[in-house]
């Protein structure tokens, strides 16, 4: 195993950690709010990496454009999602909101297997990332470094207008006692359907980042839940930061693992899952609600 | 400033408030009293629109508001304290205080703020679940003061505190009744609300059973002392 | 964070007189359902319907929703078809062995999941299903993409020669009835009670003393272990052991059976497999995408059918003889 090949797989790693990283952020941020465990986020990940390819395919709208109107439109499917079905489970017990999103999840998901079948669709690299950079240990492609910085910034963007903003001690307000905050005259129903927007443009975002990389597969979304499921597990829903650790750091063990022990990388993660629930069952960052 | 007419409420199945009648006109300090599980808290959650089920009528400023959610309850210019104090832990105690956005001009400004609770501008920076009861009491009652709020509805202000304490939150009222606000208050210690308030409504299961108004406590004293139990 | 989904009353076969002729009325059409449906597809049926009958053990019973039982069904089946035909196992040994590995595996969820409540719960058994999956995948014996096929039928206890048919289908009636009665039993049993106790209020339960999770455990396994029979008898009877055994659209299709057909009720997830499973083969045939039915019907009966049709059925029916007696 040389060099060049261990940090490939690191930088992989990292990719698909930062991947997991905004599929989980956008999962914190929605269940915080709603108390519901959006199972269609793996959808919207895919639906920003098919709108960034029909922008392209049927308009010849490039790369850069899509980065921007991919997760805008991501988010206004989820916000009218919200409003006409979720919005509809907030008085049951949560695990409905679950299934509702479950069978969005199958509807989206099978509506693209019909139109466009299982293998995937190619997607270009963006003119001006195509090449790389020789940093001596190992080659580090231009788009691969784009990837990372772009999510890497994402991330803690988010994270420092939740924390350190006064929208975000909204948010924070409201997650924890919602029923006040509106007595204080903040619309919170509104806010919850922008928080939802949110979280789900994160995973559309991802979905264009990932397009070039990945291929563009009504499929994507599914084989990364799971992995993104467990992230969250492990990491607990409590905090906003632990998401974004977690969801880093389980992507280089993946990548890791991959060097070394390939077979198994793929359950490296739940592995780790199992390991976690019997030492801390909150999750590494989690607080019981 | 305020007019509840054959007011009910329910929580999930039981029918907490049973036609309930009150009236608190503006400027006025008006105090609910009556023993535990009589519906005072109730009644205040009724008004702020937090109450889920309830008929009859509420007009705040003179616009009904039996239908209104709670955001737009208070955007007619309500300030809560809710019973819990309901301070976020999750926020500092700068961001508690300047959460509740602005809702009419004339709410105190931060260094007013701060003249009348100096503590608060030393824990600026702590966060909310570290203050002690004392201090929440006074931040809870800080920020709708901020925004501008010209009915104050407070639930058990003086819960749990020490008396000196007790005796700042005195201070905090008549500073809020010299500004011309209006407050409804419940409140268990009626040697408090005796001080403060203009006329108390008793409660019982759910209805108003007597008002007296601040002159009449020393005659009907017998009579408060049986309603209260005290 | 427990799962109250709806309160239906567990008496959905009625009282104990309507009750027994329900069952015998059930019986009959067993019994004779091989000569009006072709036996293969009715085999396929009724495993899928004791697939759904284990798990409502779990949701019905204890309120835990699983998102990954078909890691139960799937082990089932596959080492059933392994056993029997790479080993040899007659019938009932293969049998044996797939609800073995399928109430190990319980165990092995169990232990990891069963502190965790509710949403958690839930994506942790989602989570430890995708590993089943990649083992699936991976491992040898199971052939990936192409799975364990032609799995010999053998026969039963060295007498009856399951490759007829109509045996292969009274052996696998036999098997869902022995599994539908017990469900029936352990739901109606002192131990179904305090599981229904637990479910309702689970604080209340741990002050009084009861080893709540030992009884959910024991649930949970039970419940592995019934899907494990389905399995295995789905993969003999079939004679096939597939990736789809495993996968999630599996655990998803009978969260959809149950809830369809009703939660908490006996009858519920039979009549929802049944629906289920052949309006899989009629869309198959049109060629209107499934999983897309799936989620329209998943969304509808969460907004506005939660009961499911026996739920449905029963709760009209529970009013209708109170409306009547007043």
């Amino acid at each position: 195993m040389s060099a060049t090949a261990l940090f490939g797989q690191l930088l992989l790693g990292l990719i698909n950690g930062s991947f997991y990283a905004m599929l989980s952020l956008g999962l914190a941020i929605i269940f915080g709010l709603l108390a519901i465990v959006n199972a269609a986020q793996g959808a919207f990940y895919m639906l920003g990496a098919f709108i960034a390819w029909m922008l392209l395919h049927y308009l010849g709208i490039g790369y850069w454009w899509a980065f921007v109107l991919a997760p805008l439109a991501v988010a206004i499917v989820g916000m009218i999602i919200e409003r006409t079905l979720i919005a509809r489970v907030y008085n049951l017990p949560h695990l409905y909101g679950l299934l509702l999103t479950l069978g969005l999840l199958q509807i989206i998901q099978g509506m693209f297997v019909h139109w466009y079948g299982t293998s995937g669709q190619p997607y270009n690299y963006p003119a001006g990332l195509t090449g790389g950079y020789n940093l001596g240990f190992m080659f580090m492609p231009a788009y691969r470094a784009w990837v990372v910085g772009a999510s890497l910034t994402c991330c803690f963007g988010t994270w420092y207008a939740i924390e350190k903003t006064r929208l975000g001690s909204y948010l924070r307000a409201a997650t924890e006692n919602p029923m006040l905050v509106r007595a204080f005259g903040i619309n919170v129903p509104r806010m919850v359907t922008l928080a939802f927007g949110t979280g789900v443009a994160l995973a559309g975002l991802a979905g264009v980042l990932a397009a070039p990389i990945y291929q563009v597969n009504p499929l994507m979304g599914a084989n990364i839940l799971t992995t993104v499921f467990a992230v969250v597990v492990i990491g607990g829903f409590g905090s906003i930061l632990g998401a974004i650790v977690t969801g880093l750091s389980l992507g280089v063990l993946e990548g890791l693992s991959k060097v070394f022990y390939p077979e198994a990388s793929n359950l490296v993660i739940f592995l780790i899952m199992i390991v976690v629930l019997m030492v801390k069952p909150a999750g590494l960052f989690g607080q019981t609600r | 400033m305020l007019e509840i007419a054959g007011l009910n409420g329910h929580y999930g199945e039981s029918h907490v408030l049973h036609g309930l009648d009150l009236a608190v006109g503006a400027g006025e300090v008006a105090t609910i009293v009556g023993r535990n599980g009589a519906g005072k808290t109730t009644t205040l959650r009724a008004v702020m629109g937090i109450l889920g089920k309830r008929a009859g009528s509420i007009r705040v400023m003179g616009v009904e508001t039996i239908a209104f959610p709670p955001e737009r309850v208070a955007r007619l210019g309500v300030g809560y304290v809710p019973e819990e104090r309901g301070i976020f832990a999750s926020l500092n105690v700068t961001e508690n205080l300047f959460l509740p956005p602005t809702l009419a001009e004339g709410g105190m400004s931060a260094d007013e703020i701060y003249q009348l609770f100096p503590n608060l501008k030393e824990r600026g920076r702590s966060q909310g679940s570290k203050l002690s009861g004392g201090e929440q009491q006074m931040l809870a009652i800080a920020r709708v003061l901020r925004t501008g709020a010209r009915f104050l509805i407070l639930d058990e202000p003086t819960e749990g505190l020490a008396p000196v304490l007790v005796q700042q939150v005195g201070r905090v009222l008549e500073a809020i009744r010299a500004r011309g606000l209006t407050v409804l208050l419940v409140e268990q210690n009626f040697r408090f609300a005796a001080r403060i308030s203009d006329h108390h409504y008793v409660m019982e299961s759910g209805k108003i059973i007597d008002r007296i108004a601040r002159a009449e406590v020393a005659a009907k004293m017998g009579r408060l002392e049986a309603y209260l139990g005290l | 964070m427990s799962l109250e989904l709806g309160d239906v009353s567990a008496s959905a076969t009625g009282a104990r007189g309507s009750g027994l002729i329900g069952l015998a009325v059930g019986v009959v059409l067993l019994i004779a359902a091989p000569f009006l449906f072709y036996p293969v597809f009715a085999m396929e049926v009724l495993c899928m319907a004791l697939f759904a009958c284990a798990f409502n053990l779990l949701i019905g019973g204890g309120g835990l929703l699983s998102f990954g039982h078909a890691a139960f069904f799937g082990a089932g089946a596959y080492i059933a078809a392994e056993t029997a035909k790479s080993f040899g196992f007659p019938f009932e040994l293969a049998l044996l062995c797939g609800i073995a590995s399928a109430t190990a595996l319980g165990l092995l969820f169990g232990l990891t999941a069963i502190r965790r409540q509710g949403l958690y719960f839930a994506m942790i058994t989602l989570a430890l299903a995708q590993a089943i999956y990649f083992l699936a995948l991976r491992l040898p014996f199971t052939n990936s993409e192409d799975g364990i096929q032609a799995v010999p039928r053998g026969k039963l206890l060295g007498l009856v020669d399951l490759t007829n048919n109509f045996a292969m289908y009274y052996v696998t009636a036999a098997i869902f009835l022995a599994g539908y009665l017990l469900v029936a039993r352990v739901w109606r049993s002192p131990f179904g009670q305090v599981l229904r106790a637990i479910k309702d209020n689970e604080p209340r339960m741990i002050s009084l003393g009861y080893p709540v999770d030992r009884y959910k455990l024991m649930n949970f396994v039970l419940s592995a272990a019934l899907a494990g029979v389905a399995g295995a008898v789905k993969a003999i009877a079939i004679g096939l052991a597939t990736l789809s055994d495993v996968d999630f659209t599996t655990s998803a299709a009978v969260v959809l059976m149950v809830l369809l057909g009703g939660m908490g009720t006996l009858l519920g997830p039979v009549v929802g497999a049944v629906l289920i499973v052949a309006m899989d083969e009629y869309l198959a045939g049109i060629g209107i995408p499934v999983p897309v039915v799936i989620g329209v019907i998943f969304i509808v009966i969460i907004l506005v059918f939660r009961r499911g049709i026996v739920g449905e059925a029963v709760y009209l029916w529970n009013r209708w003889r109170a409306g009547a007696r007043a």
